[in-house]
């Protein structure tokens, strides 16, 4: 629980900054829509958070988003395939590029900055490839699935046309209190975190090192393809161009907010998903304040993640001072 | 090492007097504490030139306090430091390297991708024009390499050199500072037998050239060989001095742990049971030229000797598989094992207590607790969920029966010492109950008192039906502790040595090629 009350406080002083410069930020409407972001960015962030702490790092997730995002809807309505089926493309498609990225970096020694860099630039190509770079959307078809992406259940009390729990909410609950317990409570999850800090040691402890890097990788793009079904049936309207674009650099950053250093071994779900909070709620910030100007986007949410960082640094070196000099002489 | 030389020989050192020779370095009543700990408290020293001091205390005794108090490193509470007689305080390393105190640590401070004259002029390049005049710089390290009587192209890469040949690199550098004081950290830990000796030729050489050496070591015979005094440090405190006539072993040890220490080793013959381990035509990926036959029985402790590069850890990491065999069989028991892996050799009842204790045997930033359970996690599973009670059982058994000093079982393991932390990679294999246990090199860097504690956990395994490998650089080590011992030279099986012919001659010869007649 230590490890997340600097990000939780980070990310508490944010929101009442906020709500404090722009009246339109405690809206129920807002509000609802941040829960939103804050889901389909966590859920992906958790993803990557896996790589992360094994020391490797996924920069084609939003490749993969936009992937599955237009190939969804590509697979569904252009070419009339039944959604059970459909689903079971993108998931089988998430799977094996996970397997792609998990054997090359383990079995061929690859980087996997260079690995995931060139399927940052293949996944998005081949989309455009296949949908002949059209805009892909749903329509007015599918409504029912799409209700997982737009839907919002009703808190009792409150009626659903002021304020609903939108549903992908809950898929974001549900990821994170299953890899929670994996990572904390599972031999599996000790032994990422153990590899990830020294994968020699962990290997001549007889952990299978490979596997475990490959399954971290898998859950990542897995991970992420469940993010492109979800983003696809929020927006409706996905262009194989530019959907997607750059939202790896937002789940690293949730990720790298959220304590996992990229060195490996560290990290905390829940302080990826509030990190993932406040990413949305800073550009949320950005958007809402009149006199912060929306092209400096980039720059404040840049400038936020470093000085987080650099705080973190600090806390642990005091931190660390402390414990050495209890122990040797 | 060698005991064979006449202490009244010109090769080692006299004594200078007092008189004569002034006092290069002194440390009056220093003391230094830490959040929590005072590492020193109120401790002296003297250092004349061309002296070699040697300090030796058990870890924790504040060696490395006070050493990194003369280089710089760290700043004295109270107390005086003095130089030729004058008080002198070092902000950081460049003030110590000023007076020409050099302190050349236990792991290396090389850059190993640079090549070796680079390194001696580290910070301190020849410029022309501007830029580094590589061929000045080269010729110039010549001078410091004979120094050292290292043959080495000052253009080869650090990297590519022998771990002995780095260290002189480290001597070297020290020397072109022009240090009249070196300081060395358990120099020898990482040499061979032959590397040993040619430093010692070296220390010897510069101590008669006026250099002032300050030799820190858990091996007291080197000590012995080396030193014209010895100052004991006991609890960050003076536990004595000792001059050259009167060094002895037991004296030392009796001193640095404040209590009788009678014997080093056991001596009594084991019992052995059947064979735990047989190697049939092994053949190691490095070195696939030669094929390895041994066996080890239950309740024997078999030592591996040979020089650096003579192939022993590789043997190691091959039965163990880490570097799968490429042909040849292995049999636990009487049964035939494929070991592929790690797990694999687990799986058959084998540990390996690997010689990188920090890169290949701990999870440096995790806590006691959690490198005690990291191999049997599977073992003790709950349907995938980690067994925090049996993890918690193994690991407060462990710190008791090894003694592990810690102060919780929560504390991460890079702040333990060497020898704590060496407890716990072995509390590590011995929750697996392991029917083979590999060691190699268990004792290196770690104090007189953990060794021991290593030594007797050795004999208590054997006697419960263990069958122990153990590698090892240390000579007496391995006469002390082996029932047998295996030599092994250039990947190659040279020879068994049982104990009763197990001498330092016979271990060399067999260490350096030769073969012993037919007995």
């Amino acid at each position: 629980m230590k490890k997340i009350y600097g990000i939780l406080s980070i990310f508490i002083v944010v929101c009442v900054l906020t709500a404090m410069m722009s009246p339109s930020f405690a809206t129920p409407f807002n509000i609802e829509r941040l829960i939103l972001r804050t889901s389909l960015y966590g859920i992906i962030s958790i993803g990557v958070a896996f790589v992360i702490i094994t020391s490797g790092i996924d920069l084609s997730i939003g490749s993969v988003i936009c992937l599955i995002g237009c190939g969804l809807p590509w697979l569904l309505i252009k070419m009339s395939l039944p959604l059970p089926v459909g689903l079971l493309i993108v998931i089988v498609a998430s799977v094996l590029i996970g397997l792609l990225h998990g054997l090359l970096t383990t079995k061929l020694k690859l980087q996997p900055f260079v690995v995931t860099l060139c399927g940052l630039l293949m996944y998005r190509g081949i989309t455009r490839g296949f949908t002949g770079d059209q805009t892909q959307g749903f329509g007015k078809l599918f409504e029912s699935l799409r209700w997982i992406g737009t839907g919002r259940i009703a808190i009792p009390g409150v009626p659903l046309e002021t304020f609903g729990i939108p549903v992908p909410f809950f898929l974001l609950l549900f990821v994170t209190i299953v890899a929670s317990i994996f990572l904390n409570r599972t031999i599996y999850g000790r032994y990422l975190l153990a590899l990830g800090r020294n994968e020699q040691a962990a290997r001549y402890s007889g952990i299978n090192t490979d596997l475990m890097i490959i399954l971290a990788y898998v859950i990542c793009a897995g991970l992420a393809g469940v993010g492109g079904v979800l983003f696809i049936l929020d927006t409706n309207s996905a262009q194989p161009a530019d959907f997607g674009n750059f939202y790896e650099l937002y789940a690293i950053a949730a990720a790298v907010l959220g304590g996992c250093s990229l060195r490996g071994g560290q990290g905390t779900i829940i302080g990826v998903v509030i990190g993932a909070a406040l990413m949305q709620v800073l550009r949320n910030m950005i958007t809402l304040v009149d006199w912060i100007p929306t092209h400096i986007e980039y720059a404040v949410i840049g400038a936020v993640i470093l000085v987080g960082v650099m705080a973190d640094e600090v806390v642990k070196r005091v931190a660390a001072a402390r414990r050495a000099a209890a122990s040797k002489g | 090492m060698s005991q064979s030389s006449d202490p009244s020989e010109s090769s080692t050192p006299s004594s200078p007097k007092d008189s004569i020779s002034p006092k290069v370095l002194e440390v009056c009543n220093v003391s230094k504490s830490f959040p929590g700990v005072k590492a020193l408290k109120g401790v002296s020293m003297h250092l004349h030139a061309g002296e070699v001091l040697a300090v030796i205390g058990e870890n924790g005794a504040g060696k490395s306090t006070l050493m990194k108090i003369l280089a710089g490193v760290q700043e004295h509470d109270s107390g005086e430091v003095l130089v030729d007689g004058e008080p002198v305080r070092f902000k950081g390393v460049e003030d110590a390297l000023a007076k020409g105190i050099a302190l050349i640590h236990q792991e290396l401070n090389l850059a190993d991708n640079l090549d070796v004259a680079s390194n001696i002029f580290l910070g301190r390049e020849p410029l022309k024009f501007g830029l580094i005049d590589t061929s000045a710089m080269r010729e110039a390290s010549n001078e410091y390499l004979q120094k050292v009587g290292l043959k080495v192209n000052p253009a080869q890469t650090v990297s590519e050199l022998t771990i002995g040949h780095q260290q002189m690199v480290e001597i070297a550098k020290a020397l072109s500072i022009n240090a009249r004081v070196l300081i060395m950290d358990e120099p020898t830990s990482s040499l061979s037998q032959h590397e040993t000796e040619q430093l010692f030729v070296v220390i010897k050489d510069l101590a008669a050239k006026g250099v002032a050496i300050v030799y820190i070591s858990h091996r007291l015979g080197e000590v012995r060989e080396l030193a014209n005094r010895v100052t004991v440090l006991r609890d960050g405190e003076n536990a004595g001095d000792i001059v050259r006539e009167d060094i002895n072993h037991d004296r030392m040890v009796k001193m640095m742990v404040g209590r009788d220490v009678s014997q080093y080793y056991a001596l009594e013959p084991r019992d052995t049971g059947e064979v735990a381990l047989k190697v049939d035509n092994l053949v190691t990926p490095q070195h696939p030229k030669h094929t390895l036959n041994f066996e080890i029985k239950a309740g024997e402790i078999v030592g591996v000797a040979g020089l650096v590069g003579a192939g022993r850890t590789e043997m190691l990491q091959t039965v163990f598989g880490i570097t799968p065999a490429l042909s040849g069989s292995i049999f636990i028991g009487d049964q035939q094992a494929s070991i592929q892996s790690p797990r694999q050799a687990i799986h058959h009842g084998l540990a390996l207590v690997p010689e990188d204790r920090k890169q290949q045997g701990l999870i440096l930033e995790m806590a006691v607790r959690e490198n005690m359970s990291l191999a049997s996690l599977k073992r003790d599973q709950k349907k995938g969920f980690l067994n925090r009670s049996k993890e918690q059982e193994i690991s407060r058994q462990m710190v008791a029966d090894m003694k592990v000093k810690t102060p919780s079982e929560m504390q991460e393991v890079q702040y333990l010492s060497g020898g704590n932390q060496q407890k716990v990679v072995l509390g590590k294999w011995l929750a697996m109950h392991p029917k083979v246990l590999f060691l190699d090199e268990p004792t290196r860097g770690i104090d007189v008192g953990a060794k021991q504690d290593i030594y007797k956990l050795m004999e208590k395994l054997a006697e419960e039906g263990v069958a122990i490998l153990f590698v090892s650089s240390e000579m007496e080590e391995i006469i002390g502790m082996s029932d047998r011992a295996l030599v092994m030279h250039e990947g190659c099986l040279t020879g068994e040595l049982k104990r009763e012919e197990l001498n330092e001659e016979a271990v060399m010869q067999l260490a350096t090629g030769a073969t012993l007649p037919s007995h």
